[in-house]
């Protein structure tokens, strides 16, 4: 019975595999015509928890695919077209696979997605199963490109990253200030990301004379931060740190202003609120916040435009529609390049790209286990009801105001 | 350790934090205890409500204190009608249905408010949202001593209505003993779609008294429900004194555990008290034996 | 009766060959499909067959979970024998609720409650203690031997789902046929009288509700082995919870097949509603429709057949 299955079990792979074969055969036999459209999974979270999120990845993916269309298509592939499948994970790591493995079926070259770290992990395992390139285009966890998978490509930074980055920004801008503050206080979500940003934050203040007094941890939702925002004016921090999702970011943020909680700078890393809405909606509140982040590149004429045609459908330009839309331009570069959606070029081509992210502040791609090593956050400040870059220097569009002036 | 003069701030945020879980809890224990069943959309019903204030501001400039009227008003005549059509139709008069349904139309509120109005954080900026008291260390923002104050009003109201008015009395006589009622000519469905209508009206206060301090997203009201439970429960299921005032020990314990535990193990502390008072007190502090 | 044995034969051979011939895509929703009737039917063995509604089984599901990874992970065990020391926990967190809810007397939304708050109690000390690295989640390195509970191919995992699935079907039919069954079904229809029969309802419970722990956190280990990785949330969220206690009651709860049948339904409903917004790429936020349908299909269920599904193949309701 046994030996059985294995022999149908293998028989199952063997129809798998002739088809696969047939289908990259068949590109070339069918040149002249409009040749096959290359068909991409993009998985996110546009149900539950975090929707808004996953729909601002989704935004941008569809923009990307509909501009490298225009654009003629995977020119080395006789004009391919780009066909975007759109699955929602809806915030669960089952489901998330179950999208791998539907659009596997309807024969995706590449996978994008996927928002939360634990989705990713999950869902790029499985696609790891057919050797299908997976792009994180969001998704914080250094999990995901620690584990050896040679089909996962991230072209953003991680948090250690971020972290790294953020603290020699703030290092020199509390240098340049004449090292005003001593002491800090993180107030991080409870979740892999906050808890291990904080961590990782508690562990290299000292290098910049920061000494971190409290970690806070919060859960989320968290209904009201009135007893941290207490607790934080006893510690008299200097700096305030944060590092948390949309709604808590916000809320924190708001009841540290409305509760007068004064300290020369509020310092978030991967604060996932600051944004042009947040600035625009609450301009005293978010006057002088800074926050180590993914962010366009303002320099970039290419940026600056994509952020008036996406403002001009009444949505936010936020970093998940700028990096979904740049994972899909590094797919077609790889695409362009590789001149075959067959799985094991393309992944070659990812592997060994030097994509210029035309939109990021970012150096030449350089793929290390999976991890783009040109990848940077931006620090951002919010300065009279807009949002201005910082640092690194050669992409700033305004000079850090630190420390704030008192309330 | 701490200073007393943050304990004793931490106590009053605490107890300004908890005037609202009060009215979100006074809502569940009424339709729990006149209806037997446990109202799983009772979060999304409040960020249903929240999403009107909030509109009703963005749109028509009514400030949300002046809109809780006629926002508490029309979460009545809505929670009714969801009644009459929906929840008491389809269940067949059987808990477990009711328990399913109500599930089944959270899912459906939640991701028609995602399908409408996005899934973006929306908040509402009032001119009095930075003002706040000054009471030692404690800095009480105006619009949490409002909304505590106005949820102590309402619920001494709706306890006046309950006790004085006929259809007050029809509902307590329905919660006690159902049967009894309906021989006595009481109609049971009509005081049932009114219990579960009144229950909604408490959210669409709450939802007023909320928004000038929170936001709201499709998904925000399921941020009250637990604690709601725990109020609900330490109260005892059914009373409304024991919602009032286990609605404070809860403000006051969360803002006690999060100072002495740290935020995220001081939630723990709920849950704890939930479990501590099912275990030793299950009637809750005011519910009659269960 | 015969009918319905062979009825059985037939779908179990179906369920055996289906992999064979159906692409992976089928073969992991069939596997979800067997998985997610497993952890439904422990639900129903205590809150179907006993009567005692829980809010909160996903306590054990997280406790099966945690236990085999932190042994696999942290202690080097090999996943098999851990997944036995996670049923083991899960049994003694079952008792340990059990022995505490049902000392105080708790019933129906009481005991619904106390297990809710168990479980947001284990997801805040998950989130908390060293030993489960917090909220930074624990990672099992992939390496995929069957000697590690780790298979290449998904249709061993499939065939292992379908294995716990038939494994929990024969527990609840046996529940049918013997005393212990019978005594359980005599606590939840009115355990005052039961009590009066002289049956032990405390212990009876206590039993039920740790069988049912058992097998609830057998089928954590299998979600962590499968998907590789854990955190609080997933392992504790109240998302499991609801899911369990879903497929029981749409299905059908106190039946045998109520949880198998709940699950297909739910399982193809969600399948078919998430793939209708990918057939209309051009609008694009209407991915929430489909949850929408989804939840307005609950409801229609619940409406058109208050017995649960299994109410199609009986005549006669199960309460009078």
């Amino acid at each position: 019975m046994n030996k059985q299955i294995d022999k149908l079990v293998s028989r199952r792979g063997f129809v798998a595999g002739t088809t696969a074969l047939a289908g990259s055969l068949g590109f070339p036999a069918i040149l002249g015509a409009q040749p096959a459209p290359v068909k991409v999974g993009m998985i996110h979270p546009v149900t539950g928890f975090v929707a808004y999120n996953g729909q601002q990845s989704r935004l941008g993916g569809t923009m990307a695919v509909e501009d490298v269309n225009k654009a003629g298509g995977i020119k080395s592939m006789g004009g391919a077209k780009i066909e975007a499948l759109l699955g929602d994970s809806q915030s669960k790591v089952e489901v998330g696979v179950a999208e791998v493995e539907k659009m596997n079926e309807q024969g995706v070259a590449a996978y994008i997605g996927c928002f939360q770290s634990p989705v990713g992990i999950a869902a790029s395992q499985a696609a790891a199963k057919y050797n299908t390139p997976f792009l994180i285009d969001v998704g914080a966890s250094d999990l995901i490109v620690n584990r050896g998978l040679k089909n996962v490509f991230r072209l953003k930074p991680g948090f250690g990253v971020c972290v790294d980055d953020g603290i020699a920004a703030l290092g020199a801008i509390n240098k340049a200030a004449g090292g005003v503050a001593k002491t800090a206080v993180i107030v991080h979500e409870s979740g892999e990301f906050g808890t291990g940003t904080a961590k990782l934050l508690q562990g290299k203040l000292p290098s910049i004379g920061i000494e971190a007094k409290e970690l806070i941890a919060h859960d989320n939702p968290t209904r009201n931060f009135d007893n941290i925002a207490l607790r934080i004016r006893s510690m008299a921090p200097d700096i305030v740190m944060m590092s948390n999702y949309g709604n808590e970011y916000m809320l924190l943020a708001r009841t540290l202003y409305q509760q007068k909680v004064n300290v020369a700078g509020f310092y978030s890393v991967l604060g996932g609120g600051f944004n042009y809405k947040f600035v625009k909606e609450m301009p005293d509140v978010s006057q002088y916040m800074m926050d180590v982040n993914h962010w366009f590149n303002p320099r970039s004429a290419k940026a600056q435009e994509l952020k008036k045609r996406v403002e001009a459908t009444g949505a936010l330009f936020t970093f998940e529609v700028y990096l979904t839309y740049s994972n899909v331009m590094l797919l077609a570069d790889a695409l362009e390049r590789a001149g075959s959606a067959d799985k094991a070029k393309l992944t070659d081509a990812l592997a060994n790209s030097s994509f210029k992210a035309e939109l990021m502040p970012y150096g030449p791609t350089k793929f290390v286990n999976g991890q783009n090593q040109g990848a940077k956050p931006a620090v951002m400040q919010s300065l009279k009801g807009d949002i201005e870059v910082i640092a690194p220097e050669e992409f700033a569009s305004a000079k850090a105001v630190f420390p704030k002036p008192k309330l | 350790m701490l200073d007393p003069q943050i304990i004793v701030a931490g106590v009053l945020n605490g107890l300004l934090a908890g005037g609202i879980y009060v009215l979100v809890a006074v809502g569940l224990t009424l339709i729990y205890g006149v209806l037997h069943i446990i109202n799983f959309a009772h979060g999304s019903l409040l960020m249903l409500a929240m999403y009107a204030v909030f509109w009703l501001w963005r749109l028509v400039g009514v400030d949300p204190y002046i809109a809780l009227p006629l926002v508490t008003a029309g979460a009545f005549v809505f929670g009714f009608v969801l009644y009459r059509l929906v929840i008491g139709r389809f269940s067949h008069g059987r808990d477990e249905n009711i328990l399913l349904i109500t599930l089944g139309l959270s899912i459906v509120v939640d991701n028609i408010a995602l399908l409408f109005f996005g899934g973006d954080t929306q908040t509402i900026d009032v001119p009095y949202a930075g003002r706040f008291v000054e009471l030692g260390a404690a800095f009480l923002p105006l619009p949490k001593i409002i909304s505590f104050a106005a949820s102590l009003v309402l619920c001494v109201i709706l306890g006046l209505y309950m006790a004085k008015s006929d259809t007050g009395k029809a509902i307590r006589a329905v919660a006690k003993e159902r049967q009894g009622a309906r021989l006595v000519g009481i109609d049971v469905d009509n005081i049932f779609a009114i219990s579960y209508g009144i229950g909604i009206a408490c959210l669409g206060a709450a939802a007023c008294l909320l928004m000038p301090t929170f936001y709201v997203t499709p998904t925000s009201g399921h941020a009250f429900v637990l604690v709601a439970f725990t109020i609900v429960v330490l109260g005892g299921m059914g009373s409304f004194i024991g919602a009032a005032i286990g609605g404070f020990i809860i403000g006051i314990t969360e803002a006690l555990g999060g100072l002495f535990l740290g935020e995220q193990l001081g939630q723990i502390g709920i849950s704890l008290i939930f479990i501590l008072i099912l275990l030793f007190k299950p009637t809750g502090l005011f519910g009659s034996k269960a | 009766m015969n009918r319905t044995i062979a009825l059985c034969g037939a779908g179990l051979a179906a369920a055996v060959i289906f992999p064979l011939f159906a692409s992976n895509y089928f073969v992991n929703i069939g596997l979800l499909v067997f998985f997610v009737a497993f952890i439904g039917q422990s639900w129903n063995i205590a809150g179907g067959f006993a009567g005692q509604t829980s809010f909160g089984h996903v306590v054990f599901f997280g406790t099966g979970a945690y236990t085999s990874t932190i042994l696999q992970v942290t202690y080097g065990w090999n996943p098999w024998l851990a997944w036995l020391a996670a049923m083991l926990a899960g049994a003694i967190v079952g008792w340990m609720i059990a022995v505490l809810s049902f000392r105080a007397g708790l019933r129906g939304s009481y005991f619904a409650l106390i297990t809710l708050a168990f479980a947001e109690v284990f997801r805040i000390l998950a989130n908390s203690v060293p030993f489960t690295r917090g909220g930074l989640g624990m990672l099992i390195k992939a390496d995929q031997r069957p000697l590690n509970f780790q298979f290449r191919d998904p249709i061993w995992f499939y065939y292992l789902a379908l294995a716990l699935c038939v494994i929990s079907l024969l527990i609840a039919w046996r529940l049918t046929r013997n005393r212990f069954g019978a005594r359980l079904v005599a606590i939840r229809e009115n355990e005052d009288a039961a009590r009066a029969l002289g049956i032990d309802v405390f212990a009876e419970k206590v039993k039920v509700l740790t069988l049912s722990g058992a097998m609830c956190a057998a089928g954590g280990t299998f979600y962590a082995q499968k998907y590789l990785y854990i955190d609080p949330s997933i392992a504790f969220g109240v998302d499991k919870s609801v899911e369990m206690l879903l497929v029981s009651m749409v299905g059908g709860a106190g039946t045998i097949f109520g949880p198998l049948i709940g699950s297909v339904a739910l399982t193809v409903i969600n399948e078919v509603t998430r793939g209708l917004a990918s057939v209309v790429p051009a609008l694009k936020n209407v991915q929430p429709l489909s949850l929408v349908v989804y939840g307005i299909m609950l409801v229609l269920i619940v409406a058109r057949l208050p017995d649960g599904l299994m109410g199609l193949f009986r005549r006669k309701p199960r309460h009078a």
